[in-house]
């Protein structure tokens, strides 16, 4: 075939005429060639641009504003009914309902106001309705207190269908508790004060009467073998205080703790664990001088108060416990509405968010966790009666006086991210004081999400520093050598050879650290703390009889071997260490270090700690920062080393006068590639810490960074939530701090690149 | 004397190369430590039996394995609340891997030397490695067919190796019909289910196609019921025999010879038994599926799929790596864009590899996977086919990520071929993209293969990024299989890395799977060390020959 070649060609040079397509055809793909491979070259900026930009596009949507938006204004249904105490919508914002004091239920459509379905509650004839309470506006259930003292619990549910394919939505009254009414007081007083929770097994019914007493009725359901529904069964109870002055009563939805307050600002916290025995715990004053209670609920989850004074202010209260167990109340923030009474609160059912009304028809939207206002709105038609927020919070009736209900609707994705909540410390519901802390998600519904990032900046820029700290002198004292000092014939198994660390799995090396390295430190803390001085030390002392050693036995060891001779004289120290450190600790620690750091400083000791992940990942950094300070150093140009000793120069002298100053920027961006990998760093930390977020600058604790944060939370965040987005939010600040890095230390490399071309 | 040697800077030299020794070592001392552990988890270790005696309980007897020994300090011991009879230095303690985990409730178990009254490796100790609670060390006393003794005593055990021969081939047969033809059926239901959805969507179910659905639907479920028969028959048979054990306490157990994977009786092997038993313990790890929760078992499916998704990977990073390295070196003029590129690339090599995980599962699976499910796919909704984490999306993150290793390598390579020969080419009358594909990229192919090597090296290695791209701890099956159109791209992969981590960290019984991480770690970090030896070989020679060339 090779011989046959040349006829050939031969024969395409000469058919000339023939080739002229040919050769057009050969143009035609140079371009192409030449154009294809220009946009493959720029695909790689390219490359990373989309990923910086899709990162941003992800996180972009919790840095845009809320915002809310009218879309209907219509005459109350059924005005004639009755005024309405209580609005409420369902899930899909299509079906809303009004309770009002006569005793009525009437269901409309949200969109149009077009009443759907009256119910009338079963109210007895001789009895009028004295007072209402709704138990939880996520649960649906109302309360009305009768003036003969009795009560009637409702509660309002929906049923979807989906009759030909399309939704329906069938709205109808419940009576959880029966459809008779309740007897609350036994002694007939109308109930002029009501609060209501219902649970699964015991219901509670609490109310303050005419006459000023406080009664509380507590059901517990009896199971019955004939009955499915089961039966309820009251205890009564009466709290012993002075009533009078009581206009706000919460029960919250554990029945534990019961709030009572007064117009003037008297808070009064009673505990009703024991139901026949209501205990008072608390009792201050939340307001300033002549300002008043206009309003109080709970924050979702029952555990915060909101309250809402004539000053135009919302505080939230909640009890909290400090480290000696103590419960106390405390104002935790405060929003300031306007400056006219606040009206009426509506805690978000979902999330930790409320809505404010005040008398002039302003609303707020708050985020207690981000402590922001999200949204502030004028709406028409004066002072507000009633309002209500959908289930998933986005959208809102509000009745006003005119008899006007107005249906807005509210885009609110992610109220709980803001700068503070993502940086600053937060003071969360049931913490004693504020604090960064990361714990993103929890069983429950009524969670309080706590997106606090800076803990894992700390954890990752301590792990970061511990794995430099054992690192970077390792990487630079063997680069120096093996750049500078080191025999050729030994420097090319050496380079490669830990250049090979770096191809290690860092899974591996995270495994380890966890499951071999751990419970080996643990076991020999002294040891290691000894190796630290004691391998030094030995090579120091080898060092120094070596010059004593005859000339001939001296130079039986060419020039530049020093590191391998080194060798035995290492493990020699190692192996000291560990053999020397139980008499260390016999002899200064009372035998075991651990117990006398806890002792003595009251330092715990993690097993998987910042020491195991700064040994292990210190491990992962030396071959990267190694090799490209190695090259920095190899290729400083051997004139002026030579000029350096030709002078009288010691080779140390030349050493840190001549080469470690022109190598200098190369060394830097060694060792800033060295911490952009450290930061970066995701299997190690994950296996090596157990995880936790804490602050906490020991070095016997654990620590969990951004990655490896990521790397747990990912999988389980639910796509597009608040939780998700801020994982992007991490991982966009990892991509630009390694950018920044990365950009950074290349940018000098080429610079010292240009430098020693022109040397 | 002193001061005089220190201002000659010599000690801060030797202080240099000790940090080279040091580094030395820690690389050795690594690889030799995951060797070690690794190699060692093959080895038919003798069967020990104590005779062991507490501080207050009875003397009784214990079987297993010795697997490690630990030296405590005696004021460590004491204050951890252990007596020390003999007041030695030392307390002395052994790890022995029990085994019987449904007897006694965990794998190992630590003894003190002092309360050990004799050790001895008697002959007849048996270990059965079982399908489930791991491995059982004790005694055979007979083997049962249908509930009847057929052998006893010495003949026991010649019986039982050929039963259990017997019982394995019909296992495997078992399986072998359970994933193959059970699996293309339901492989073939499954798709009949999306097309007759598809049609639906289209408006095109009609009874034609209705009756022909049916009519295959009957077949295949003919085929099943032939082959459920076949399998039911199998394990009726399988289910005959059982082996009579006493475990140490003498307590007679019944183990049916089905639940058994092997039956050994090391302490009677010689060593080139045991060598010979070595090496096919090495194979049926590397062959195998894994059991219990991966902690037992081999690692096939993970060679496989990490094997799979690397070289799907460097099908897609070599064209674009190779490329971007061509316009470095060969079209583009060295100037400002190059400057960024060689920035851009620097920052791909340097982003940290879970940065890449998030990308991918957000850009890749969601956004491409999502849009691909929505127009190729509207039959499968609500489940997703691409618009989940699976084999293509992790490959095509990977190669995103070693990218820069192509391109570096790449680069290196074309930068150390002579001008001269473009500029021959050139003058011969070939054009540019001629003289590129004739000359200079058959020239750098062994730089390509270099980066090629080093870029399959990394990410065989890397595990954060997928673990949000598409690795499971456990697929139920392999993304290649004789179904059409054979190469899933879509299924979820399981691989090396991810194993050991998810063994390692995950797995409820970690003590009990160490030395099956050591071994998975070991072949990886064998596979990995290996290529890159095979890479910076290549890069030697390379660079021989074109110094050759230079001259």
């Amino acid at each position: 075939m090779t011989e046959a070649h040349p006829t050939q060609a031969k024969a395409t040079l000469f058919q000339t005429a023939t080739s002229d397509r040919y050769q057009r055809w050969r143009l035609v793909k140079d371009k192409m060639v030449a154009r294809g491979v220009v946009a493959g070259g720029l695909s790689i900026i390219l490359a990373v641009v989309l990923i910086f930009f899709y990162l941003l596009y992800v996180v972009f949507p919790i840095l845009l504003p809320s915002h809310a938006e009218a879309v209907g204004r219509y005459d109350v249904p059924e005005q004639a009914l009755g005024n309405t105490v209580f609005l409420s919508m369902e899930e899909q914002n299509e079906v809303a309902v009004r309770f009002t004091d006569t005793g009525k239920a009437i269901f409309f459509s949200v969109t149009t106001g077009q009443p759907i379905r009256v119910d009338a509650l079963p109210i007895p004839e001789n009895a009028q309705i004295t007072s209402y309470a709704h138990g939880g506006v996520d649960k649906g259930v109302i309360a009305f207190g009768l003036s003969d003292g009795r009560a009637v619990v409702v509660k309002h549910d929906y049923k979807l269908s989906y009759p030909n394919g399309k939704r329906a939505i069938t709205p109808a009254i419940q009576y959880p508790l029966g459809a008779e009414p309740l007897v609350v007081d036994k002694q007939g007083q109308a109930l002029t004060k009501l609060a209501v929770k219902l649970g699964d097994k015991n219901s509670t019914l609490l109310a303050k009467t005419a006459d000023n007493r406080m009664v509380l009725s507590s059901l517990s359901k009896k199971e019955s073998l004939f009955d499915d529904e089961g039966s309820w069964e009251a205890t009564d109870s009466v709290i012993e205080m002075a009533a009078e002055d009581v206009d706000f009563i919460l029960l919250d939805k554990e029945l534990r703790n019961l709030y009572l307050a007064s117009r003037s600002g008297d808070l009064t916290v009673v505990d009703i664990l024991d139901k026949s025995k209501p205990e008072i715990k608390h009792k201050l004053n939340v307001l300033n001088q002549g300002v008043q209670i206009s309003s109080m609920e709970f924050l979702n989850g029952d555990i915060s108060l909101l309250i809402g004074d004539t000053s135009g202010v919302m505080a939230q209260w909640s009890m909290v416990r400090d480290q000696q167990n103590h419960f106390s109340i405390e104002k935790l923030r405060a929003f300031k509405v306007s400056d006219a009474p606040i009206i009426t609160i509506n805690p978000e059912q979902r999330r930790k968010g409320m809505l404010a009304a005040d008398a002039n028809g302003e609303i707020g939207i708050y985020s207690s966790t981000a402590e922001r206002e999200l949204i502030k709105e004028k709406i028409a038609g004066g002072k507000p009666v009633s309002v209500t927020l959908s289930p998933r919070a986005n959208a809102m009736l509000l009745q006003t006086e005119d008899g006007k209900i107005n249906h807005w609707t509210i885009e609110n994705e992610h109220p709980e991210v803001s700068w503070s909540s993502l940086w600053n410390k937060v003071w969360y519901e049931s913490y004693p004081k504020p604090d960064y802390i990361w714990q993103s998600s929890a069983a429950s519904n009524d969670f309080e999400p706590k997106m606090s990032l800076t803990p894992l900046v700390f954890g990752t820029l301590k792990a970061s520093f511990y794995a430099m700290l054992m690192g970077v002198p390792l990487a630079l004292f063997g680069a120096i050598y093996t750049g500078y000092f080191m025999a050729p014939s030994v420097r090319q198994y050496v380079k490669p050879g830990v250049e090979i660390m770096g191809a290690l799995p860092t899974v591996i090396l995270g495994f380890l650290a966890g499951l071999w390295l751990a419970p080996f430190v643990e076991a020999n803390l002294t040891g290691i703390f000894a190796l630290l001085m004691i391998v030094p030390l030995s090579v120091m002392v080898f060092a120094y009889f070596w010059q004593f050693l005859p000339e001939q036995a001296r130079h039986k060891i060419p020039d530049g071997w020093d590191a391998v001779v080194l060798i035995p004289v290492v493990i020699f120290g190692a192996w000291l260490s560990f053999q020397l450190s139980p008499s260390i600790e016999a002899l200064c620690f009372n035998g075991d270090l651990r117990t006398w750091m806890r002792e003595e400083f009251g330092i715990g000791y993690d097993q998987r700690n910042t020491l195991v992940v700064g040994l292990a990942m210190g491990f992962a950094v030396i071959p990267m920062i190694f090799s490209i300070a190695e090259d920095a150093i190899f290729s400083v140009p051997k004139h002026l080393t030579t000029g350096s000793l030709a002078l009288g120069a010691t080779p140390w002298q030349t050493m840190t006068k001549v080469v470690l100053l022109t190598a200098s920027p190369g060394i830097f961006s060694a060792i800033m590639i060295g911490f952009g990998r450290a930061v970066g760093e995701t299997m190690i930390v994950l296996m090596a810490t157990g995880n936790t977020a804490v602050m906490d600058l020991s070095i016997f604790q654990g620590l969990r960074t951004l990655s490896a944060n990521i790397a747990v939370e990912m999988p389980e965040s639910e796509v597009n939530s608040t939780h998700y987005r801020v994982l992007f939010l991490a991982a966009l600040v990892l991509f630009m701090f390694t950018f920044v890095v990365n950009t950074l230390a290349e940018v000098i490399r080429q610079n010292l690149r240009q430098k020693y071309s022109s040397l | 004397m002193m001061k005089a040697w220190f201002k000659s800077g010599s000690p801060w030299i030797w202080m240099t190369a000790g940090a080279v020794s040091l580094n030395l070592i820690l690389v050795v001392g690594l690889l030799l430590l995951i060797a070690v552990r690794g190699l060692g988890h093959f080895w038919p270790a003798d069967i020990i039996e104590y005779r062991y005696q507490d501080r207050d309980g009875p003397e009784s007897a214990i079987i297993g394995e010795a697997v490690a020994t630990s030296l405590l300090p005696a004021a460590q011991a004491r204050a951890a609340g252990h007596e020390l009879l003999d007041n030695g230095e030392y307390l002395v303690q052994h790890l022995v891997k029990t085994g019987n985990r449904d007897i006694l409730g965990s794998d190992f178990r630590w003894i003190q030397q002092q309360y050990i009254h004799g050790q001895s490796t008697p002959d007849d100790l048996i270990m059965v490695e079982r399908r489930e609670w791991g491995n059982f060390y004790g005694r055979l006393l007979a083997v049962k067919e249908d509930g009847a003794v057929i052998a006893q005593g010495e003949q026991a055990w010649q019986v039982a190796q050929q039963k259990l021969a017997t019982v394995l081939n019909q296992h495997d047969e078992i399986d072998s019909l359970q994933d193959h033809e059970v699996g293309a059926i339901n492989y073939e239901l499954e798709r009949l289910r999306l097309k007759q959805r598809g049609l639906e969507l289209k408006n095109a179910w009609n009874e034609a196609a209705k009756q022909e659905f049916a009519a295959q639907k009957q077949t295949y479920e003919k085929q099943y019921q032939v082959i459920q028969q076949q399998i039911g028959k199998l394990s009726k048979e399988s289910k005959r025999y059982s082996l009579v054990v006493a475990e140490a306490g003498n307590k007679e157990i019944t183990l049916p010879l089905n639940r058994v994977v092997k039956l050994t009786r090391p302490n009677t092997m010689s060593v080139l038994d045991k060598c010979i038993e070595y090496v096919g313990n090495f194979a049926t790890f590397v062959s195998d599926e894994p059991r219990e929760a991966n902690t037992e078992g081999g690692i096939f499916p993970a060679i496989f799929g990490t094997v799979l998704m690397v070289m799907l990977m460097a099908v897609v990073v070599t064209p674009f790596g190779v490329i971007a390295a061509v316009y470095l070196r060969e079209y583009a003029k060295q100037g400002f864009i190059t400057r960024v590129i060689r920035i851009a690339v620097n920052n791909l090599a340097g982003v940290p590899s879970i940065v890449y995980g998030v990308f991918g599962l957000g850009f890749f699976v969601y956004i491409i996977g999502g849009n691909i499910d929505r127009l190729f796919f509207p039959e499968a909704a609500p489940a997703p086919v691409f618009g989940t984490p699976g084999l293509l999306w992790a490959s095509l993150t990977l190669a995103l990520m070693t990218l820069p290793v192509v391109i570096v390598a790449t680069e290196e390579g074309l930068s150390r071929i002579p001008k001269s020969i473009r500029e021959g080419s050139l003058a011969l009358g070939a054009t540019k993209a001629e003289t590129l594909w004739r000359t200079v990229l058959p020239m750098a192919s062994p730089a390509i293969m270099t980066g090629l090597i080093l870029a399959v090296a990394r990410a065989a290695g890397e595990v954060a990024p997928l673990m949000l791209v598409g690795v499971v701890k456990l697929a139920p099956t392999l993304p290649l299989d004789g179904n059409f159109p054979y190469l899933h791209l879509d299924r979820k992969f399981m691989h090396l890395g991810f194993h050991i981590y998810d063994v390692g960290f995950q797995s409820p019984n970690v003590e009990a799977a160490r030395p099956l991480v050591y071994a998975t770690s070991l072949l990886l970090v064998m596979v990995i060390i290996g290529l890159n030896m095979f890479a910076i070989s290549i890069r030697n020679n390379l660079r021989e020959k074109y110094r050759a060339l230079e001259n």
